[in-house]
């Protein structure tokens, strides 16, 4: 088999590997390389060495952005994996109607960051123009704002997969804690969460990297107003490239740093979880 | 036992479950009845019903289509994202299968390398992948096709290769034996089997590439061409204000298809996201 493959080699990987390249590894090599030059376009790069990482760690904007985005995914991880175990115990019991609750839960996320945002802003002006407020009267409304926008939007998603974690654990370890005459908190603790630790693995992973690369709400609901203050890193790279003349090479360093930040964030978390998994 | 169990506590958390669901969708409802409400009186009062003095019918859609051109635009978003997920579905399944059954150091590099790419924020890409669609020509719905080709070519090869590895070698063998070429084992006994991977795979790239904001609007001839997240995010510039009569009935019409799309494939959707969340 190994030796007709060959021969059948092209029409296989080459458009794939075609559009991978052009797509993903030569934009990313580029982009490597042209963070150490200064540009306008990509082919008049001139090298500069660390001067725009030098650049990066001056720009207050990023500082503060990186600490924004710090604790909004601090707060939206927890906050969206606590509620969405939970109501994904509660979709587990039994209930009457949980296909129906299933169904509703899960729909914010098939809706886009764009539309997500403009949604949550009438409905969030709307409720503080009874103080009148508007949500970009201060960064605390448009981070609260975002918190509650992002876990509307996926605490289906996770809900989805806590709840097929909750149902492949097998049903006679609930059978010998209640013989062994375990309270419903132990089995909690005991039982349920060591036993969900694979799913808890997947879910804080997909939160804390969709918090540190989120966008499109960002930009919708609040656009970084008030000055900037409510800017996470994603959308201060982008303003750093398209609205500051001549700061190309900084946006593409900050993008190299937010690059290596997201990866090391990614491997640390997995190795912490996974090392809490249960052998089944 | 159980059953008796069910039945006490059922009533309670159902009814719990049930508000919970209306206030979880009720977001979504306050955008559809301002879509019918006066301009002036969607920010002032944003929770009322549309009455006899702030009803203005379909005047809000009319002026939205108008501005936006949102025919066109959904025309755009569809044209991409049918193209782009029927491309992504047939290469990288190829592409994935042939990596697969040919082990050596350069498969095992695409794999690595397709695994690495779903870590890697777009920004780190953003520029340089835009100024290479730029001068390759790609800044059209044909060309961008090809971009989500590369960019999303990471996390499909990788779901198919999970899938491949648990296909049985001895049928491929047994084809080949009876005379087949590869691309007649691929298609005749390979992509039958594959057929439920092809439907997670197929969900996750459409709702990522249909609500994609930023790729588009980097890549594509904004003059030319628009899809519906960028033609919303446009009400928005120029003007500095936002008209929230037309946002509100763009929003409306952003989300009917989506609900439309969930509602006949749902049960495939929530397949789709746990098989993409045990994969990854």
């Amino acid at each position: 088999m190994e030796r007709s493959l060959r021969k059948y080699s092209p029409i296989f990987i080459l458009p794939t590997m075609l559009a991978f390249f052009v797509g993903f590894i030569l934009p990313f090599i580029m982009g490597i390389y042209l963070s150490f030059c200064e540009f306008t376009t990509v082919t008049d790069g001139k090298f500069v060495g660390l001067k725009n990482y030098i650049k990066v760690f001056q720009d207050a904007t990023f500082l503060h952005s990186l600490w924004f985005t710090v604790l909004f995914t601090i707060v939206s991880v927890i906050a969206i994996n606590v509620l969405a175990f939970a109501v994904a115990m509660l979709m587990t019991k039994g209930i009457r109607g949980t296909n129906v609750f299933r169904t509703v839960f899960f729909m914010p996320n098939l809706i886009g960051g764009i539309v997500l945002g403009y949604i949550w802003q009438l409905i969030f002006n709307g409720i503080l123009q009874y103080f009148s407020r508007t949500l970009t009267y201060s960064s605390k409304y448009g981070f609260w704002g975002l918190v509650i926008l992002i876990c509307w939007q996926q605490i289906g998603y996770m809900m989805i997969i806590y709840i097929a974690g909750l149902q492949s654990i097998p049903g006679d370890l609930y059978e010998a804690a209640e013989i062994d005459g375990c309270t419903k908190r132990q089995t909690l603790f005991k039982i349920t969460i060591p036993m969900s630790m694979p799913s808890i693995t997947i879910c804080t992973f997909l939160t804390l990297t969709n918090g540190f690369k989120l966008f499109d709400q960002n930009l919708a609901l609040t656009a970084g107003q008030p000055s900037n203050k409510t800017e996470m890193l994603a959308l201060n790279i982008f303003s750093t490239f398209y609205s500051r003349v001549g700061w190309e090479g900084v946006g593409q360093a900050k993008a190299v740093i937010f690059f290596i930040i997201v990866v090391a964030i990614a491997l640390i978390q997995l190795r912490l979880t996974r090392s809490k998994e249960v052998q089944q | 036992m159980t059953s008796e169990k069910k039945q006490k506590g059922g009533w309670g958390l159902t009814i719990f479950l049930s508000l919970f669901s209306v206030l979880y969708v009720l977001p979504i409802v306050i955008v559809f009845t301002n879509s019918f409400k006066k301009k002036a009186f969607i920010n002032r009062y944003p929770f009322t019903l549309p009455d006899s003095k702030s009803f203005v019918g379909f005047e809000n859609y009319i002026e939205g289509i108008r501005k936006t051109d949102f025919f066109n635009a959904f025309g755009t978003s569809l044209f991409i994202t049918v193209g782009s997920v029927a491309l992504i579905l047939v290469c990288t399944s190829m592409c994935a299968w042939y990596i697969t059954r040919r082990s050596n150091r350069f498969t095992r590099s695409v794999y690595m390398l397709c695994v690495f790419s779903m870590v890697v924020p777009f920004q780190m890409v953003m520029f340089t992948l835009s100024k290479i669609a730029d001068m390759l020509r790609l800044d059209n719905p044909l060309g961008i096709i090809f971009v989500y080709l590369g960019f999303g070519a990471g996390l499909a090869v990788f779901m198919f290769c999970g899938f491949v590895k648990s296909i049985p070698l001895e049928i491929e063998e047994a084809a080949m034996i009876d005379g087949c070429n590869p691309l007649q084992i691929f298609f005749k006994v390979v992509f039958p089997v594959m057929k439920p991977t092809y439907i997670s795979v197929g969900i996750l790239e459409t709702m990522w590439i249909w609500n994609d904001y930023l790729l588009p609007y980097l890549v594509l001839d904004l003059k030319k061409y628009k899809t519906i997240p960028i033609a919303i995010q446009y009400l928005k510039g120029g003007y500095g204000s936002i008209d929230w009569g037309a946002m509100m009935a763009m929003l409306v019409l952003a989300i009917i298809p989506i609900i439309v799309f969930y509602m006949a494939c749902q049960k495939h959707i929530i397949k789709g996201v746990v098989a993409g969340a045990v994969k990854g």
